[in-house]
């Protein structure tokens, strides 16, 4: 699939049909997921706020897992010096960026209520402020060499050092005491996972999050392919 | 469905506004950067 899509030419032909299909799965999927989010009752001991963590929790699923994507399209960027690579990972920074934005601010709404603060220098808050400053940082990088292969290569490597906070983030609530609650989705305890009632909308969400980012991923590709095009094409012009 | 958020309302809708904020500022750059770069390219 990878070796399919590493053309161009067949990535633009894939990519034209599959950036408005994933759109229109996120927005059914997230319009099913904030129906169930509002029709959820509220918790016993966590009341309304529970509403936050349907769009909590996926973006910091989508933070990470943009991350994961940056990380894998800088290696393959960085080994093949495939332009498509650098495009990809190029692309994915701002998003994550995003959900990982979303992730802190929305978990400090969440935290206020329930933990009685808003922010707190624990393992889990500050490797998720960390992973933020990795975006910014492989963003800033990119921009400040204005050779953009070289930008691009030094920001790849950057990327990759910042691949070892990934773990960090996910294990930071088994390694360290945290203000922070432990899974209770992905390898929850026996009874520390969510009833189907928070479960299913949580899952759509999810789901939508990730439709969101696949489709809005692939526009910005294409983006940066056109733009590379027509730098290419102003190139030959100026030179005759 | 229910909206009554009660004595948490000043926490759940800034987020879920935050929410919005964020998905329609990354819908928008990013259409807008392939229909700015696709005219460029196609010139």
């Amino acid at each position: 699939m990878l070796a399919f899509l590493a053309n161009p030419d067949r990535f633009m032909a894939f990519s034209r049909w599959a950036a408005p299909s994933l759109g229109a799965a996120a927005a059914l999927l997230l319009c099913a997921g904030l129906w169930l989010t509002f029709s959820a009752p509220e918790d016993y001991q966590q009341f309304d706020t529970v509403r936050i963590m349907f769009i909590h929790v996926p973006a910091a699923w989508l933070g990470m897992f943009a991350y994961l994507c940056l990380g894998v399209a800088s290696l393959l960027a960085l080994v093949f010096r495939h332009a498509l690579a650098d495009a990809a990972a190029k692309s994915a920074a701002p998003l994550g960026a995003g959900f990982t934005a979303l992730a802190l601010i929305t978990g400090s709404l969440w935290g206020r209520p329930m933990w009685g603060t808003w922010w707190v220098w624990d393992a889990r808050l500050t490797s998720v402020l960390v992973l933020f400053l990795f975006y910014l940082g492989y963003m800033a990088l990119r921009a400040a060499i204005d050779d953009e292969t070289r930008g691009g290569r030094a920001a790849a490597i950057l990327a990759l050092v910042g691949l070892i906070n990934l773990p960090v983030v996910h294990f930071s609530v088994e390694w360290w005491n945290s203000l922070h609650q432990g899974s209770s989705t992905f390898g929850a305890d026996r009874g520390d996972g969510l009833p189907p009632v928070y479960a299913i909308p949580l899952a759509l969400m999810g789901l939508g999050y990730l439709a969101l980012f696949g489709s809005l991923w692939l526009v910005r590709i294409r983006s940066e392919v056109w733009r590379r095009r027509a730098t290419v094409r102003t190139l030959r012009l100026v030179e005759g | 469905m229910d909206f009554d958020a009660g004595k948490y309302a000043p926490y759940v809708w800034p987020a879920f506004a935050a929410v919005a904020v964020v998905f329609g500022w990354m819908i928008a750059d990013s259409l807008a950067r392939a229909r700015k770069w696709r005219k460029e390219a196609e010139k």
